[in-house]
């Protein structure tokens, strides 16, 4: 596919924001990847337009205290915490 | 006009704000999660599959930011729009564990408005672009060092989902000293709202922009020709938290600035962090730009129509108002008015002393007693909110005259802030309460007995005799007695 609307520069630009470290086959893989999928996208403008059902406004709640989870609960599912905390790689 | 040759090193400085407030809410903007943070309360003990981001965890925002936003909107004189609408703004960073952050985008609930601030007898409007309401993000601690060089982060969401609402302005600041009074100002009028609480840790956070363009694109009015504008490279600075440290941070940057220019290197367009403990700003690397939010429509919260509430909520006498009807009301100079209606508190505290008391000696005890001894000792009224009666019976004591003006100013008042006691317990430690009549009166005969040379002096007209003695008399009664009946007892004493 020479006219892809996908380049590897796209993927590994992509890959960067989301803080994921392709290889360089892998930045080939997903290139092809990401141009199929945007096909598949395009299948959309074959679809043809219905009445969307009228959309909804102002949904809010009222400004009261439900109660939430426990700390342990909260940290349940982490791979690593720290005295409470979430614990996870040095960002910067 | 005369000619003048402008150097090219002569510039102008042009700064825009991005504050950011946290709302005064009893819960976060999208769950149902309290905002109250204890003082010694443990990570991660406020939250709920909405505020962590866990999957299928749905949205609902809060009324009451919602209408915190539109009394904002009202007191910035800014337009709320027919509709508006909520966004994801994208970016991986772990203080949000969703991976986007909830926000507003191309329709923010607040458009258009202004502010008036004055510096140095000036007034001046500054425009606001737009205020927009969002999700504060969790708060990070790095582990084993600084952010360079910490090996571990500590994710604590407590914080996650604190309302915000970002206030965003024109860049019509001309200088760092106007950024600091607009801040300020902009922070008493969100306390008469009552939607803000300047007292909370990190309730307030500003970033900067700020650049340098030719002194000749600006105009006598202040307006800056927009091509001029859009050619300045421009820094922006995070991480301001307060109004004084605005002032200091730019104040820093426009120096650093103009020397960049001035040896040649010219300044880069790039996002400075400011350090406030080392009173420097320092670059930080940011790789993203706009289109890398990618930003989209939030389809779990419908959009908001909310234009009419403008007419239905309503909000309070603000600052301006407030000062302009202590002028009139109680007869208060400009700038005694301006000192009291700066700050909520003050006024309020103002204005319950002068219900009972001579609106005169409201404005002196409140405006230049109290102000003026909280200033010296780096304090806040609101360091003082609990104690407020107690400074109110301070009045009356003077007010009856049982204690003098300047034992009331000089020791009591300045006892209560130094030592946290109460008025009374002073005076009576102190033997301040004013002396009676009798005893006054034994102080005048022993003044005379003692000082007969000054007598003399006073029977062969000498002006000054009468205070030699007055003070004598003063002295004794340890600053007790009122000096203008001393005065008249002696001359009754020394006539006889």
């Amino acid at each position: 596919m020479s006219d892809s609307p996908v380049d590897p520069e796209d993927v590994r630009h992509v890959a960067g924001l989301a803080r994921v470290d392709l290889a360089d086959t892998e930045v080939d893989e997903f290139t092809e990847q990401f141009a199929d999928i945007l096909d598949y996208f395009e299948a959309l403008d074959e679809v043809p337009e219905v009445d969307s059902e009228p959309e909804l406004v102002n949904v809010m709640r009222d400004d009261e205290v439900h109660e939430g989870l426990s700390q342990e609960e909260a940290l349940q599912n982490a791979p690593e915490t720290e005295d409470g905390y979430f614990k996870g790689p040095s960002v910067s | 006009m005369t000619a003048q040759a402008v150097e090219p090193t002569e510039h102008a400085v042009v700064i825009g704000l991005e504050v950011h407030v946290q709302l005064e809410t009893s819960t976060k903007i999208f769950c149902g999660c309290s905002t109250t943070a204890d003082d010694d309360e443990e990570p991660n003990s406020r939250t709920c599959p909405v505020c962590l981001g866990l999957p299928g965890a749905l949205p609902v925002l809060n009324e009451g930011a919602v209408e915190a936003a539109v009394k904002i909107g009202k007191a910035l004189e800014a337009d709320i729009p027919e509709r508006t609408t909520f966004h994801r703004k994208n970016y991986y960073y772990p203080d949000l564990p969703k991976n986007f952050q909830l926000t507003q985008y191309d329709a923010p609930i607040c458009q258009q408005g202004s502010l008036e601030i004055s510096v140095e007898g000036t007034r001046r409007a500054i425009g606001i672009t737009r205020a927009h309401l969002e999700e504060d993000p969790g708060s990070l601690q790095h582990k084993g060092g600084s952010i360079d060089t910490a090996d571990a982060t500590l994710i604590n969401y407590n914080r996650a989902g604190t309302p915000l609402v970002e206030i965003v302005t024109e860049p019509d600041f001309r200088s760092p000293q106007e950024t600091r009074a607009f801040l300020a100002k902009l922070e008493g009028v969100l306390e008469y709202l009552g939607v803000f609480d300047s007292t909370r840790d990190g309730s307030l956070r500003v970033d900067a922009n700020i650049s340098l363009v030719d002194s000749e694109a600006v105009d006598d009015d202040g307006s800056i020709d927009d091509d001029a504008l859009a050619d300045a490279n421009r820094t922006e600075v995070k991480n301001i938290s307060s109004h004084k440290g605005a002032e200091k941070a730019l104040a820093y940057e426009v120096t650093r600035q103009k020397n960049a220019v001035r040896r040649g290197r010219g300044v880069e367009t790039e996002t400075r962090h400011w350090d406030e403990s080392r009173g420097i700003t320092v670059s930080m690397r940011s790789k993203e730009s706009e289109a890398d939010y990618r930003y989209f429509r939030e389809a779990d919260l419908p959009p908001l129509e909310v234009s009419h509430w403008k007419e239905e909520i309503p909000i309070p006498e603000l600052p301006d108002a407030r000062r302009e009807r202590f002028e009139s009301e109680y007869g208060l100079g400009s700038e005694a008015a301006s000192k009291l209606t700066s700050t909520k508190s003050v006024a309020d505290f103002f204005e319950s002393v002068a219900e009972s008391f001579d609106a005169d000696l409201a404005a002196t005890w409140v405006a230049d007693n109290l102000l003026g001894e909280l200033n010296y000792r780096d304090m806040e009224i609101t360091d003082v909110e609990g104690r407020l009666e107690e400074f109110t019976r301070l009045i009356e004591l003077v007010d009856a005259e049982e204690l003098t003006v300047k034992n009331a100013e000089e020791i009591v008042l300045r006892e209560m802030l130094d030592e946290g006691e109460a008025p009374e317990t002073i005076v009576d430690r102190e033997g301040l309460g004013k002396a009676d009549e009798g005893e006054i009166e034994g102080f005048v005969t022993e003044a005379i007995e003692e000082n007969p040379d000054a007598v003399e002096d006073f029977h062969n007209g000498e002006d000054g005799a009468l205070n030699f003695l007055v003070g004598q008399v003063m002295q004794k009664s340890q600053g007790s007695a009122d000096p203008g009946s001393v005065n008249e007892l002696l001359r009754a004493e020394l006539a006889e």
